[in-house]
């Protein structure tokens, strides 16, 4: 049984954590907010690029000149997964559910006799991977000075992939990112980036016939590149809003836990008080009894 | 004919512009063309310069650095890696990109050196153009 004054300190104790997690949780709502803004502000762009180069690498993929970043280099033996994760934890099972995508993936291809690289963006991941893949980890990119993403940080993260893929040092690529569905929902997901699939998703436009300033091939080769940096920003936003939304899920429990548990303790506090009081009291009476 | 066509310039951050456009001047790489409604369906990719917007009879000017367009016969869209307002510029940003573009041309050789050279020439260009 403990003493009333280590319920009034645990008491004391759990309310400081609970103002701290209620202000965390608003802190996320607005990070929330402006994260989900620059991700629809991204759309527009990120849609027309995707179908542009869809009609593009329909056209290019059967030629035998098509460039590598689309049709492959031909072989199939060395993975690299790009795993995007945020810098910062107390995020529910964010961070972990990312990793836990990347770990049945790395099994998977282990199992198929792949090689494996991995390439980590935030902390997190890193840490988490370190532990069973230390050896796998060939790079980190550290967004932790980040306050605002940028297209510039993504196109850091793309020429780094681009000039390995160049020096031959991977054949697929794959990024692992958390897509924001709603605030309660995150969805783990793997997007593999090179070599480039796109998805047409309005086939309507495949039928226009464009004419091409310059060729195809050389309008090819330059978005290439830069459509491997537009999925990574695609996904660092997404990833961004999906951490603020997961933060603010899991501070918005902790607060009504700490709430559960102040009364519970309040309720125990009380009791003993009380306890203490009729003890008290009998023990006067029975002492004035006695006189 | 339809007058006008619908105008979209886009960068990866955000939405710059939407409207309604009767002429849109576009710098492309081999050249700088002016597409109107009706166009041929064309894709095109940006060399640094402006891309200059007449919708309602006034005019717009904005300054693009790499990316592309694509023009149909009722609509221009326009993908710019980096897109700005041209008096929202910022002389900073630009003399950055600049930098940047001159030390990437430096580690580039052959072909791909030309282009380079042709990159920084054509954004040299552009920052007189501003001045």
């Amino acid at each position: 049984m403990p003493s009333l004054k280590d319920l009034k300190n645990r008491i004391a104790s759990v309310k400081s954590t609970r103002k701290i997690t209620k202000a965390m949780q608003m802190v996320a709502a607005a990070k929330l907010r402006r994260a989900q803004e620059a991700a629809e502000a991204s759309r527009p762009y990120t849609e027309r690029f995707n179908a542009v180069m869809a009609g593009l690498s329909a056209a290019a993929s059967g030629s035998d000149s098509a460039p590598k970043l689309l049709s492959g280099t031909g072989e199939d033996k060395v993975h690299l997964l790009v795993v995007m994760t945020a810098e910062r934890g107390l995020c529910g099972g964010f961070n972990s559910s990312i990793v836990k995508l990347a770990r049945a993936k790395i099994l998977d291809l282990r199992r198929k006799g792949k090689t494996i690289k991995i390439l980590t963006v935030g902390k997190k991941g890193r840490d988490q991977l370190r532990r069973d893949y230390g050896d796998l980890l060939i790079g980190h990119v550290d967004l932790s000075a980040v306050k605002r993403l940028s297209y510039p940080d993504a196109q850091g993260i793309a020429k780094d992939i681009l000039s390995r893929f160049e020096a031959s040092e991977f054949d697929v690529a794959t990024i692992f990112f958390s897509r924001f569905e709603s605030v309660i929902s995150q969805i783990p997901t793997e997007t593999q980036i090179i070599p480039a699939k796109f998805e047409d998703e309005g086939d309507s436009e495949a039928t226009t016939v464009y004419d091409y300033e310059p060729s195809e091939e050389e309008i090819l080769a330059d978005l290439l590149p830069r459509g491997v940096a537009t999925q990574i920003f695609s996904a660092l936003l997404e990833n961004g809003a999906s951490e603020q939304g997961a933060r603010m899920a899991a501070m918005d429990n902790a607060t009504r836990n700490a709430g559960d548990m102040i009364e519970k303790l309040s309720i125990q506090y009380n009791r003993s008080r009380q306890a203490a009081i009729t003890n008290e009291l009998i023990e006067i009476i029975s002492g004035a009894e006695a006189l | 004919m339809a007058d006008t066509m619908q105008f979209d310039l886009v960068s990866p951050e955000k939405r710059l512009a939407s409207a309604e456009a009767s002429e849109v001047r576009i710098p492309g790489t081999e050249g700088d063309m002016t597409a109107m409604p009706d166009h041929a369906p064309t894709i095109t990719t940006l060399r640094p310069g402006f891309v200059r917007v007449v919708s309602n009879g006034t005019e717009d000017e904005y300054l693009v650095v790499g990316g592309f367009a694509e023009v149909t016969a009722t609509s221009v869209s326009v993908l710019a890696e980096k897109a700005f307002k041209r008096d929202g510029a910022r002389k900073e940003d630009l003399e950055a990109i600049l930098t940047e573009a001159r030390e990437h041309r430096d580690k580039q050789a052959g072909p791909d050196r030309d282009m380079a050279d042709r990159f920084v020439a054509d954004l040299v260009h552009m920052l007189e153009l501003m001045a």
